[in-house]
């Protein structure tokens, strides 16, 4: 007789790995013990993200790029199996009159899924053309890649990419065009945005499931904002961060803001990673504590919520911003089951010696079944999965490339 | 009939094996036979050129009849050997490790 926990039965999760060198799709059922895993997927070209749509969840965006050709934006409309270019084949025209939205006046497809160009049109604060540089000079804003793409809560065709040279751009058909949410670059401190070291991104972006007005991005090295408008107009909500770097440490932005998390249920209560400190807001970000606690180092990339306790949120401390890799060589996932403050080491089934890995700021990820899953990829190439909230930990996978995101979808 | 080599990795953006053969209205010049290309496989716009610019990619390199023409003008009319397809034109990804 087979000993199902709640949730578990006819449930499916899969996982969704982007990764410097091609995506994998990890599969299994409720229980979670035997996966099966496809790929690579885009061989040879970095996966900085991908994810499905939570309202039609076989529709997944994945954002490959590659230092020779640029960026590609894929759409799956079946969970992965097959792959496109949304408005490039000829297939999608058919039927569309010759010259409509994506097609050219010769019917043919546009092809301009890949094609984000910044808004620099006058008004409304629009006409930011530059940026500051590392000399403290005024610096173009140049598109590189998507870090990440949000598809809508609601409608499958509705999708958000965060940028760099950070910016926010929206797709309302299905990623074939995209057009830039231009308020948040021209609300007025643009000008003082700067790279990180990782560049100038526009890494999260958060959907509130109850205001669909009100989006949270966060940008490295600039800060968090929010827009209560559906992205017309921002605010930086940076109030009770420090960044000791910089010569005002309470500066309206400037703040290396790695990850930003929120449990659906309370969408007023936000968990930073900051690049040094893990924040809590509790008034959807017009101020920030610090709640770093007792954890071993503040410094971090990615930190997640619990799907079912909203109080209970999991990061992974690193030991500093030039090392990159886990204290003592030791791997581990510190959890708070406090909303943050008192934490405890999650070490079994993770490398506890000789271990050098960094887990990157979207490489960790949460299931909805009860017990909650975490899984998490490491630049060395493994997925690591708890089927029981962080208490155990097994390797999914140990020899991938470098793994650069990690999503996961639960399927009923 | 202008005959194009494209590096693996557009090959499989584009879903193609082999080379590439394209109707180019004379005068066949670089930019004439990327429009073309482009028209033929619009999953390749902005893959050799920038979507704006139309500046070829920094890592990407065009060649034909040994000869490395990426930085010639994307106007200037091709050798008659590319134009009548004896020769191709080769878009290389550059070989940029380190």
């Amino acid at each position: 007789m087979q000993n199902w926990g709640r949730g578990e039965r006819m449930s499916k999760v899969r996982i969704l790995v982007g990764t410097k060198k091609g995506a994998f799709i990890l599969t299994a059922d409720g229980k979670r013990k035997r996966w099966d895993v496809s790929g690579p997927y885009f061989g040879g070209w970095e996966i900085y993200h991908m994810k499905g749509s939570p309202v039609e969840p076989n529709r997944l965006y994945a954002s490959q790029c590659s230092g020779w050709f640029g960026q590609v934006i894929q759409r799956s409309d079946d969970g992965g199996k097959t792959w496109e270019q949304p408005g490039s084949s000829l297939g999608e025209a058919e039927g569309t009159p010759p010259g409509e939205a994506t097609t050219t006046p010769d019917g043919m497809p546009k092809g301009e899924s890949n094609k984000f160009v910044y808004d620099t049109s006058p008004g409304g604060g629009k006409a930011l053309t530059t940026h500051q540089w590392y000399d403290g000079t005024q610096h173009p804003w140049e598109f590189k890649r998507v870090w990440h793409l949000e598809p809508s809560l609601t409608d499958p065709d509705t999708v958000y990419a965060g940028v760099e040279d950070a910016a926010l751009f929206r797709s309302t058909d299905g990623g074939q065009t995209w057009q830039e949410l231009a308020g948040l670059r021209g609300h007025g401190t643009g000008p003082q945005w700067a790279p990180g070291a990782g560049g100038m991104c526009l890494h999260t972006i958060l959907l509130d499931p109850r205001d669909p007005q009100r989006i949270t991005t966060a940008i490295s090295a600039a800060g968090a904002f929010r827009s209560d408008d559906g992205g017309k107009t921002w605010q930086p909500i940076n109030r009770g961060l420090r960044s000791q770097y910089i010569p005002d440490p309470n500066a309206e932005v400037g703040y290396c803001v790695h990850s930003i998390a929120m449990h659906p249920s309370r969408p007023n209560v936000l968990f930073m990673q900051l690049h040094w400190d893990v924040m809590r807001s509790d008034d959807a970000g017009e101020s920030w504590h610090e709640v770093s606690g007792n954890l071993p180092t503040d410094f971090g990339f990615p930190i997640e919520v619990h799907a079912h306790e909203p109080d209970t949120i999991y990061v992974v401390p690193i030991k500093s911003d030039s090392e990159y890799y886990p204290p003592d060589g030791k791997l581990r996932v510190y959890r708070s089951r406090s909303g943050g403050n008192e934490w405890e080491p999650l070490t079994r089934g993770l490398p506890q010696r000789d271990c050098y890995v960094n887990v990157l700021r979207d490489a960790m990820a949460v299931d909805s079944l009860d017990p909650c899953g975490v899984y998490f990829g490491t630049t060395g190439g493994q997925v690591y999965a708890s089927v029981d909230a962080g208490d155990n930990w097994t390797p999914v996978v140990r020899d991938l490339p470098a793994v650069l995101s990690v999503e996961v979808q639960t399927l009923s | 009939m202008i005959r194009v080599v494209l590096p693996a990795h557009l090959r499989t953006l584009a879903r193609i094996e082999g080379e590439v053969k394209l109707d180019v209205p004379a005068p066949v010049t670089q930019q004439t036979i990327l429009n073309a290309l482009e028209v033929r496989y619009p999953m390749l716009k902005g893959t050799i050129r920038d979507h704006t610019t139309q500046k070829r990619r920094p890592f990407v390199r065009f060649f034909a009849c040994g000869q490395d023409l990426s930085n010639e003008s994307p106007d200037s009319p091709l050798s008659e050997s590319v134009a009548s397809g004896r020769e191709t034109f080769l878009i290389v990804g550059a070989i940029a490790g380190g």
